[in-house]
């Protein structure tokens, strides 16, 4: 397969990137793909992420000239970690995050990026067995009200009592947790 | 050292052990992306975070006697490695470029056989992985997901309810997850339907590219295909769906093996035998061309044109004649001139071994 921009070279690096939910199909030789500072995830090795991710943080609209131009007369207001000191302007810059308090400081900006290179915003994998211990319950209670409605449409009364009976033990656990 | 001694202290299990499918699969990876809650990631982190880092793992490892894939397993710093030997472990897939030249109190856990790497200090703090023969990305999930585990039971890690597991770049947010597998598709590459097969691979979110060559090349027909998804699916469904890709691709390229049989058997012998007599005489041999005609000796040997043959040549070749391993077998740093004969007289040996081995054990071989 040739590559889409010089045509010469066959292309060795094949993508696919979601923007606004529009998906675009990318196959380029890697001279092309450095020229053009389209790097990519899942790669180890000579292709690092950051380049591309410059490109999508920049074409987020809120982090324009005019956001610009706010932020300097709010200084740092939301846009600083307050542990790690990174600024979002430099985040955009090296696409990386300095610490995990980044995530929390940066807050909502971040569900487009996410959503541009995920598709989603919400974490659905593993949960850490000995601090993850709310959210497993969490997932289970939801899992359980599931369950639930799905007895009751079958008239599976019993069932769903008994189910109703575990969803509220758990959510007395949570609160007794607090929170 | 004999090259026969060399290669058994040399290479990993993932490429010399056989695994399912390996005939095309070559090997699977999974590796997983983790920090520690409360320190800054290695790129913000003082050396002495960093270092903090180092203990912490070393004394997790304390306790892995109770914990057998990890019994023997030895930690590694980047600074007490040569820059060759650290070039081998990237050669070998153990570690990335990254962790080798950039890290600051970089350090690697090796498990014996090598299937497991642990780098501490690479881009995230931690970083699983585990590397198998052949087509077995489930069970590389397994042992990364129960290492994960062990791990977690002695170190907090850094992770919020809503975005999963916290990595320094947030490509890798959520479950931290990079699966990915080694696949070996000569037929499809020269009955030329790369074209059409990697654009449907990519449609369905997983990434394709070319492992070995600089520049344009893929060479020796060797690609990765690896998820680019990490937040918002589930581990498991992450892990299957590249294999159930994964095994679409296999399916394709037995097929275009198939047809390059029943349409051209001879031209196919041909290029194998061709190939073969290449590697078997040449004197100098450049790196792009020893991977080409390895490929062809592959596909060659899975196809049953060549017998008497370990269908593992080519993994243990396409490493061994990498630069920092032909300076490591002949103990000298080598320009790229002395490493073109240098690889041609390794690419010879190994032939040569498999020969001279097959004679001992069954008397000459007969060879179509």
């Amino acid at each position: 397969m040739q590559c889409q921009e010089c045509g010469k070279q066959s292309a060795t690096l094949h993508y696919t990137k979601i923007i606004n939910g529009e998906k675009t199909e990318f196959h380029l030789c890697e001279a092309c793909a450095r020229e053009k500072g389209e790097q990519m995830p899942g790669i180890d090795g000579s292709f690092s992420i950051h380049n591309l991710l410059s490109g999508l943080l920049n074409l987020e609209p809120s982090f324009s000239e005019g956001q610009q131009q706010v932020r300097d007369t709010t200084p740092s207001k939301g846009a600083r970690c307050s542990t790690c000191g990174l600024t979002y302007t430099q985040f955009s810059k090296i696409g990386r995050f300095g610490c995990s308090d980044c995530y929390q400081a940066f807050g909502d900006r971040l569900d487009p990026l996410f959503r541009r290179v995920h598709g989603h915003t919400t974490h659905r994998g593993k949960v850490p067995h000995r601090t993850g211990g709310r959210l497993k319950i969490r997932r289970e209670v939801e899992e359980l009200k599931r369950d639930m409605s799905r007895r009751i449409e079958n008239e599976e009364f019993e069932e769903a009592a008994q189910l109703r009976d575990r969803i509220r033990s758990l959510q007395e656990k949570l609160a007794n947790q607090g929170g | 050292m004999s090259l026969k001694r060399f290669t058994e202290h040399a290479l990993s299990e993932w490429m010399r052990g056989k695994g399912p499918q390996s005939d095309i699969v070559i090997s699977s990876r999974v590796r997983v992306a983790r920090n520690l809650s409360g320190l800054p990631f290695p790129m913000l982190a003082t050396s002495a975070q960093s270092s903090q880092v180092v203990r912490r793992v070393e004394e997790a490892l304390q306790s892995a006697k109770e914990f057998p894939i990890l019994a023997k397993a030895e930690l590694i710093r980047m600074d007490d490695l040569s820059e060759l030997e650290k070039r081998v472990l990237v050669e070998k897939h153990l570690i990335s470029p990254h962790l080798a030249e950039e890290s600051r109190h970089g350090a690697v856990v090796l498990s014996k056989d090598e299937a497991i790497s642990i780098m501490i200090n690479e881009e995230d703090h931690i970083r699983i992985q585990v590397l198998y023969p052949g087509f077995q990305p489930q069970e590389a999930w397994r042992i990364a997901n129960q290492l994960d585990d062990w791990f977690e039971k002695q170190l907090t890690y850094a992770f919020s309810e809503q975005t999963g597991y916290l990595t320094s770049c947030p490509t890798n947010v959520g479950t931290g997850i990079r699966a990915s597998v080694m696949v070996h598709l000569p037929a499809l590459a020269m009955t030329n339907q790369l074209p059409r097969l990697f654009p449907a691979i990519t449609q369905v979110g997983l990434a394709v590219r070319g492992i070995y060559g600089e520049g344009s090349e893929a060479l020796g027909n060797l690609y990765q295909v690896s998820n680019q998804v990490t937040l918002g699916q589930q581990e498991e469904e992450i892990i299957d769906k590249l294999a159930g890709v994964a095994k679409q691709m296999i399916q394709h390229e037995q097929n275009a093996r198939q047809r390059l049989v029943e349409g051209s058997s001879i031209q196919l012998e041909d290029r194998v035998y061709r190939s073969y007599g290449v590697l078997s005489q040449a004197r100098v041999i450049s790196s792009k061309e020893a991977m080409e005609r390895l490929s062809d000796l592959r596909l060659g040997i899975d196809m049953g044109i060549l017998h008497d043959i370990d269908a593992n040549v080519m993994n243990e070749l396409i490493v061994m004649t990498q630069p920092g391993f032909l300076q490591q077998y002949a103990r000298a740093r080598l320009d790229s001139q002395e490493r073109d004969v240098r690889r041609a007289v390794m690419i010879r040996e190994r032939l040569h071994h498999e020969e001279s081995e097959d004679e001992q054990l069954k008397g000459r071989p007969d060879t179509k």
